[in-house]
């Protein structure tokens, strides 16, 4: 950047100019992190993944969503003078100065095979296929270092105890990084064990929606099929003006509020 | 009187009799016990067979949620809880390089040096209820019902965590005459059952249960009366069993402390959960007239 200013500098002096630098000269901050053991001077204020890419590091898998939900670029890192492990995203952490990092992409953890129909919804057959779950001894070591602060060993003591609900409640910001299982002194894949309690629960056990079944039943009835026809017919002009037309729901109003044309709706 | 609880995990799905018919007696004698927000498995005993800290962390993370809630006390029911909790509330107070290296270890927790007691319900309802006032709460004597007061191991050993003296343990014994019961002591009383053999041995299980079932029957006992979730598997599981190998096995049912106490104290026989006992009381108690529906009153509360 410095290069291209005193380029612009001698160009204004040979055309006898006297070009105002109005410009606030910006200068980026470098830091230095430490990828995998090796050095690298980053701009500061980038987050752990553009650093990497910055330094060289090109990613082809473990960078998935790049928006903190997929939990393909959980890392670990330390910090100077502090033995602590802290535990981070990449895509959605920033780089601090002497930061000591790796990832973790993937996680050999155990996952049982199952055919899901088949399992009734009672935390035995969660021991069953998971039996390793009673090896936790409540040491949270998955709690600290789970990325989105779920707490993970509540969710196996509940799932210890039977409460399938509980441990689907605790365990709902998860992202499957696997960083718990890789820490677990049990060897226990708690996020595979949670996921098999979510699916439990909103498979089996919460409350169905009987509005829900009750469109569907419209919908298979064939009460929509004349309606989606007729759209199908019009050409995009008339799809445009009917569109502009269609009635909306008034910004404040009550529950009870329906629309005038009531021919697509449940009842 | 409000007393923080912790209840274990067997007590939330296998043994809801044990709790159901607890709270329900304590509530009737105006002792509310407040269930611990957070809690997690306690570790059931055999997690303390091997000589390492990592196993006392999760009785310790327990009593430091009693802590976090300003309670000096916590008690508990199932005699497995008991035991863990007692024992690693002991290492913590008895061995300050044990208890450094737990806090400096568990550094998202407050440090805990001990300060919580735990107790059994047994010994609040010697001490904090006592034997007269239970008396006098009594709406159902338990007359002509022999009841055999069996402690098993984890009450009463190690002598450091006992609740009462191994050889000649009396507090069981206490609160079953207390309910109006005739009370048969009988020497296999704190004998074991054959614990997590069981699941390794059955075999020695089914001697550990003939051992101590055919002594309290030759002593004349009708009813086995337990605190132990294990030990009331084990003696209900193993009683098929014995029955065939000798014909003159008699059937003996099992019942948690509680469940007599709620009885005894008119709260009615759906209070004491008996449709989930292994071996089914009700004929038993029936034929004694302690299921006459005059017997009972409205449950308090």
């Amino acid at each position: 950047m410095s290069g291209s200013d005193s380029e612009k500098q001698t160009k204004g002096a040979t055309e006898g100019k006297v070009e105002e630098k109005a410009a606030v000269e910006v200068v980026e901050k470098m830091i230095p992190v430490y990828i995998m053991g090796k050095r690298y001077e980053v701009p500061e204020g980038l987050t752990i993944m553009k650093a990497m890419e910055y330094a060289g590091f090109k990613f082809i898998r473990g960078c998935g969503c790049r928006g903190g939900i997929c939990g393909a670029c959980a890392t670990v890192y330390r910090k100077p003078g502090d033995y602590h492990l802290y535990v981070g995203l990449a895509c959605q952490t920033v780089v601090e100065p002497n930061m000591y990092l790796a990832q973790i992409p993937f996680y050999p953890a155990n996952r049982a095979s199952y055919n899901f129909d088949e399992l009734k919804p009672e935390p035995e057959e969660i021991f069953k296929l998971y039996p390793e779950v009673f090896r936790c001894v409540a040491c949270n070591t998955c709690t600290k270092v789970c990325p989105m602060n779920v707490e993970v060993m509540d969710v196996i003591a509940a799932i210890k105890r039977g409460d399938i609900a509980k441990a689907a409640a605790l365990s709902f910001d998860c992202i499957q990084c696997g960083l718990c299982a890789s820490r677990c002194m049990g060897e226990l894949p708690q996020y595979h064990i949670a996921q098999l309690a979510r699916r439990l629960y909103g498979s089996k056990i919460a409350p169905r929606a009987e509005h829900l079944s009750d469109a569907v039943t419209a919908i298979e009835e064939g009460k929509f099929n004349k309606m989606l026809q007729e759209l199908m017919r019009l050409g995009i002009e008339d799809l445009k003006i009917l569109y502009q037309a269609r009635e909306l729901e008034p910004e404040m109003t009550g529950e009870d509020w329906q629309p005038a044309d009531k021919s697509h709706l449940v009842e | 009187m409000r007393i923080s609880y912790y209840p274990g995990c067997t007590l939330k799905t296998k043994s809801k009799n044990l709790e159901d018919s607890a709270l329900a007696s304590m509530a009737a004698l105006g002792v509310e016990l407040v269930e611990l927000q957070r809690w997690n498995c306690c570790g059931t005993v055999y997690s303390l067979a091997d000589d390492d800290l990592v196993h006392h962390l999760a009785p310790l993370r327990n009593l430091i949620r009693a802590k976090e809630e300003g309670n000096s006390k916590v008690v508990t029911l199932c005699a497995f809880c008991y035991n863990t909790l007692q024992r690693a509330n002991l290492l913590v107070r008895n061995d300050p390089e044990k208890r450094k290296t737990i806090n400096s270890f568990m550094d998202e927790e407050e440090d805990y040096e001990g300060e919580v007691e735990v107790v059994h319900l047994l010994q609040v309802l010697r001490d904090d209820v006592g034997w007269e006032k239970l008396y006098e709460q009594i709406k159902l004597p338990l007359k002509g019902l022999k009841l055999a007061p069996y402690y098993g191991c984890t009450l009463l050993r190690p002598e450091e965590a006992a609740i009462d003296h191994v050889e000649q343990p009396t507090i069981l014994l206490e609160l079953l005459q207390t309910l109006g019961a005739e009370v048969v002591d009988f020497p296999a009383a704190a004998k074991c059952c054959g614990s997590y053999q069981i699941v390794s041995n059955p075999e020695f299980v089914v001697d550990c249960a003939s051992n101590i079932l055919s002594s309290a029957l030759r002593c004349g006992a009708e009813v086995l009366v337990t605190s132990c979730p294990l030990c009331d598997f084990n003696l209900s599981q193993m009683q098929g069993e014995l029955a065939h190998r000798d014909s003159e096995f008699r059937e003996m049912p099992i019942l948690y402390f509680t469940q007599l106490l709620a009885l005894s104290l008119g709260l009615g026989p759906e209070a004491c959960r008996f449709d989930l006992n292994y071996i089914d009381p009700r004929p038993l108690l029936k034929s004694k007239g302690l299921l006459n529906e005059k017997h009972v009153t409205a449950a308090k509360g």
